[in-house]
């Protein structure tokens, strides 16, 4: 009886304990690391402040994929996630995402509609970008006294600049930069790349330094692996160094020569547990302001023109944040825009190759 | 295993080069897992041994990575650390909270396992059991078969019966840690029903007893230790399986080896080594009980060596 | 006595025939027994080999093509290989497309389609999208729309990927696929990967059991020869990893190998190695083999110290006494006898390690990684389902086998822990 009895309080308790952890908020999915505290600081805090309402965040290698799955296995328990355009405009393509669309936008702080407020492209029907960022890679100053890199070609040239490189663990980006390091013009590389003699030419470009790459999955281990020693230069998404250099102190530069830039974009998938007050969400972070206030905490762009008006210094009142996006003219010289309709018919057959590639000794 | 008398010189030598190579081998299998324990207390946030805190300087050592555990990822630091900031830490800290989500699948996967799995064992044990080499393969399988290949399974038949929409929270990962708990139990069950003699439930019936009071009085003795330790076993499968939360648990089922994967892979500060200090130090726990169960089991047989 | 034998049959103090009492008796007992088993077999049923067997039904079942495209599905079943489609097939493949796009489901069928025939995805979008729209007749303005449609291989591969019930992803985790007139020849070498990966996991696990079985002899064998006191205290350090868990274990793996890491900086505190030479330990396949050989030799000694224990060391002596050598010895009289726990040890370990997953996710860089950890990938960033379970249910087949195996060798009812 007295086992029984011990066994009953476990029980409950155990349940009330169930009951705490899986209190109802609006969860919401991203980048991990210094990208989501960005987020957080921009859009979760005041959205909470303001609405009651609280926001879990859960980090991903990439949500896209964490969607999809979820998608098909009828199990959605992500309200809002943050992808990029071309799996935005796959899920959104297989009935995945809910709707939002322009109008139902609020318009900029300035009183602009948001359909003109929004750069071009930045509103698809189901998702909304937030920012534009960008891949380039950087580098350890420490490890390179005299002559820096300051090239895409730099990077893929291991006997001039000696050192492990830092590579993110998908074809995406890698095989754009690898042609343009070969001697591809940015406005022909995806030209080049829809042949299979260019994807051969990109796949043999990486080769060159195959042995010396360490393979990188969560976009917060780049600037990790720099951090550790691990790696001379890596490929990162450009905040991410942005947040060690300049919050962590960490003596690495960025080279922007060579970056490919897009958008990302915060979607509701479809049966989404809280879809009302997901999409309450995204509107709420998609204004002027929450925008314009994330440019403070990382350096990415913002997806209104509004917001872009009013960016200014990073939080630490003295880091003027715009010669660290991705769209400054100075930064733009040699930079890719990301193509969506290329990844989204490539994709799947692309990555058989990469890990093809990968596997091969 | 003295060395004999008649050794020769060069047998002298390799007696002892084999001991030697032995203690590198138990160096190997002990070293790992006792070193991130004063790495965890490094004030740096590097993974090695500072020159302070090879001299044993104070100032080299600190708990501040413990303090990450309790603070992780927002719970503020400045505030004194009263009962309603112990209350933030209870309701907010990640690895808390992970902590609780363990415990809790843990149990009820024990709980199931063992309930299971000893009743299993008692029939298995039984002279008179049908089938029972092809029976007693089918339950152990969930040990041999890969956990990806489980898992892959589950998520297929999770996703059918959307087992998520039942409103049972852990209800998935509870299952799916039983079963592969399950063959823990029927191994070391049986193995205190080993070399049981049948007899004794003759005996007990042949006096007067009935089934159930045979079971408890002169059966259960028996097998608790075995049921106990399988218990034990089944608790730390649950306690540090990844692979079925990662790709079956919902996200707000973080447990403490998800956290630990999703801190290994973005970056390992040093407060997943303190994370893994207190694991080796409930393991070492663990280890003492089944140890200390185990002889006692094999007191109660009769079956002691000392 | 002499009355009853002369009756003939035995009979139960209430008269029944003793033979007939028993047999009832003892299917008592069984069911008894089976019962006591049967709460624990239906779980196991439910929770254990009905995912399995969903596993190997979706490795031969991908419906999303015929599904989603149901007329043009049923057109293929009734015209025979090499049908020149008409303008009928293409009045139905449009009113497909038309539907799907409806039911936002024509990107599902594209994918299935793209997953053979790269490129394809974008095609059926952009028809899904225009099918409306299109003017009879269908085929040459559905050619107009894009070419591709009237290309005899996309046709090919529509009317494989038709059928929901197929070998395909089993051809494909074997690196080998359909040509347009539907032979298999093998995938082009720059995309073979899975062969490799087989042959590489199965390498990595046979080097691995070895190693555990190079460090996992001389211990058993010192922890068997021991007296018992001692040896149950050295016994600790054996057990104390296997209770440990496996993240913490890895994670010691990777502070004591990473470049920065305590190994390295080990060496080149004392000069051996060059600051900027540290050794590469991690991120590749050594270190996969060196966590992993830790992670599982204390599976190889348990069952070795279980052989060994056993064994009268006064067998060794009485071949020593009789003029052999120790070696002689060793390898005539103890070996010998110490095989049945090589074999338990050797099959546990090596069945263990064919399955990993955490371990070289975590430290096998892209060098060190296994089958499993593409398993992983078609699962939750590909969502290639069906090549993910063929490729689990090769992998299934290659461990029941060697499960088999150890249930005949050695028995799988004499594994014990500890």
């Amino acid at each position: 009886m007295k086992k029984l009895l011990i066994l009953t309080t476990a029980l409950t308790t155990a349940f009330t304990l169930a009951g705490v952890a899986a209190r109802a908020d609006i969860t919401v999915v991203s980048w991990g690391g210094a990208y989501t505290k960005s987020q957080v600081e921009a859009y979760h805090k005041p959205f909470a402040a303001s609405t009651g309402i609280n926001v879990v965040s859960v980090d991903a290698d990439n949500p896209a994929p964490m969607v999809k799955t979820q998608e098909e296995a009828g199990n959605v328990t992500v309200d809002v996630a943050d992808v990029e355009y071309s799996d935005a405009i796959r899920l959104c393509d297989e009935g995945m995402l809910e709707k939002i669309g322009i109008d139902a936008l609020p318009a900029g702080a300035d009183g602009t509609a948001a359909k003109d407020d929004f750069l071009p492209g930045a509103v698809t029907d189901c998702a909304v970008s937030t920012i534009v960022f960008s891949t380039v890679y950087g580098y350890d100053t420490t490890k390179f006294k005299d002559a820096k890199p300051a090239t895409i070609a730099d990077f893929f040239d291991t006997t001039k600049f000696p050192g492990k490189r830092g590579m993110g663990k998908r074809p995406k980006a890698n095989l754009e930069m690898a042609l343009m390091a070969d001697g591809v013009a940015a406005a022909d590389v995806y030209k080049v790349l829809g042949t299979p003699e260019g994807v051969g030419r990109a796949f043999k470009k990486l080769d060159s330094i195959k042995k010396d790459i360490v393979w990188w999955e969560a976009g917060a281990q780049a600037p990790q692996l720099l951090a550790d020693g691990e790696v001379a230069m890596t490929t990162a998404y450009n905040g991410r160094l942005f947040s060690a250099a300049i919050t962590d102190s960490k003596p690495f530069a960025t080279v922007w020569d060579g970056q490919v830039f897009e958008y990302d974009l915060f979607v509701v998938p479809k049966g989404a547990p809280h879809k009302d007050d997901a999409i309450k969400f995204v509107k709420f972070a998609t204004s002027t302001k929450a925008l314009a206030d994330q440019a403070s905490w990382i350096s990415y762009g913002p997806a209104r023109k509004s917001s872009s008006a009013m960016v200014g210094k990073f939080n630490d009142g003295k880091t003027d944040m715009a010669q660290y996006m991705p769209t400054n003219p100075a930064n733009m010289k040699n930079a890719l825009a990301s193509s969506y309709e290329f990844w989204v018919d490539h994709d799947a057959e692309l990555n058989d190759r990469f890990n093809a590639w990968l596997a091969a000794n | 295993m003295a060395l004999p008398i008649y050794a020769s010189p060069l047998e002298r030598v390799w007696y002892y080069t084999f001991r030697g190579i032995c203690a590198a081998i138990f160096l190997f299998l002990i070293a790992p897992i006792l070193v991130v324990i004063p790495l965890s207390f490094n004030a740096d946030s590097f993974f090695t041994f500072s020159k302070g805190m090879l001299e044993l300087d104070p100032v080299a050592y600190s708990l501040k990575w413990y303090d990450l555990i309790l603070t992780f990822p927002d719970v503020p630091t400045g505030l004194p650390r009263d009962a309603a900031w112990w209350s933030i830490v209870w309701h907010h800290a990640a690895w808390v909270l992970a902590a609780k989500n363990s415990v809790i699948i843990g149990f009820f996967a024990t709980i199931i396992a063992t309930v299971l799995g000893t009743l299993a064992a008692l029939g298995l044990s039984r002279p008179d059991m049908p089938y029972r080499k092809a029976i007693t393969a089918i339950l152990i399988s969930p040990m041999i078969v890969p956990v990806i290949i489980i898992t892959l399974g589950l998520f297929f038949f999770y996703s059918d019966i959307e087992v998520n929409k039942w409103g049972v929270p852990y209800l998935g990962v509870i299952l799916a840690h039983a079963t592969l708990g399950i063959p823990f139990v029927i191994i070391t069950v049986t193995a205190t029903l080993s070399g049981f003699d049948h007899s004794l439930t003759r005996a007990s019936a042949s006096l007067g007893a009935s089934p159930s009071t045979t079971f408890f009085k002169v059966i259960m003795p028996l097998i608790t230790p075995g049921m106990v330790s399988g218990a034990l076993f089944a608790f730390v499968t649950s306690f540090d399986e990844v692979v079925v939360v990662l790709f079956v648990g919902r996200n707000d089922e973080q447990t403490i080896p998800r956290q630990m994967w999703n801190g290994i892979r973005e970056q390992i500060s040093p407060a997943i080594l303190s994370v893994a200090t207190i694991l080796v130090v409930i393991s070492i726990g663990l280890l003492a009980s089944v140890e200390i169960l185990r002889r006692r089991s094999e007191r109660l047989r009769g079956m002691s060596p000392q | 006595m002499a009355s009853i034998e002369a009756a003939g049959i035995l009979t139960t103090a209430d008269g029944r025939p003793l033979k007939e009492a028993l047999a009832i008796a003892q299917r008592r007992a069984k069911w008894r027994a089976f019962w006591l088993v049967a709460p624990l077999l239906a779980f196991i049923l439910i929770t254990f080999v009905s995912p399995i067997l969903q596993v190997l039904h979706q490795s031969v079942y991908n419906p999303r093509f015929s599904d989603n495209m149901p007329g043009i599905s049923v057109w293929f079943g009734s015209h025979p290989v090499g049908t020149v489609p008409d303008e009928a097939a293409y009045v139905i493949l449009v009113d497909d497309l038309k539907a799907a796009a409806e039911a936002k489901t024509v990107a599902i069928a594209g994918e299935r389609v793209n997953f053979a025939r790269p490129g394809s995805r974008s095609l059926f979008t952009k028809a899904g999208r225009d099918a409306k729209s299109l003017m009879p007749p269908l085929k040459d303005s559905l050619v107009a729309l894009d070419p591709a449609w009237g290309d005899p291989e996309l046709w090919g591969v529509m009317r494989q990927v038709s059928q929901a019930y197929t070998i395909d992803f089993f051809l494909n985790a074997l690196d080998m696929r359909r040509d347009k007139d539907g032979h298999i020849v093998a995938a082009p070498v720059e995309e073979q990967v899975y062969v490799t990966l087989f042959v590489r996991t199965f390498a990595m696990s046979a080097l691995i059991t070895a190693l555990c079985l190079i460090l996992g002899y001389p211990v058993a064998h010192l922890l068997a020869v021991l007296p018992v006191r001692t040896s149950n205290l050295l016994m600790i350090l054996v057990l104390l990893p296997f209770w440990t868990s496996l993240l913490v274990r890895t994670t010691s793996w990777i502070v004591l190998l990473q470049g920065q890491g305590v190994v390295n900086s080990i060496l080149v505190a004392l000069g051996i190695l060059a600051d900027n030479g540290r050794l590469e330990m991690i991120n590749n396949r050594m270190g996969t083999t060196i966590a992993m050989t830790h992670i599982l030799l204390p599976f190889m000694i348990l069952p070795l110290y279980s052989v060994m224990r056993p064994i009268p060391q006064t067998y060794v002596r009485a071949a020593r006494s009789l003029g052999a050598t120790s070696w002689t010895a060793f390898r005539r009289v103890y070996f010998p006898q110490t095989i049945p726990g090589i074999g338990a040890g050797t099959l546990l370990v090596f069945i263990l390690s064919v399955g990993y997953y955490i371990t070289p996710a975590l430290v096998g860089g892209s060098s060190g990684t296994l089958i499993s950890n593409m398993i992983a990938f078609h699962v939750n960033k590909s969502n290639n389902w069906s090549l993910a379970a063929a490729l689990a249910t090769i992998l299934l087949v290659a461990i029941l086998a060697l499960y088999w195996l150890y249930d005949k060798i050695v028995g799988i009812d004499k594994l014990k822990l500890g």
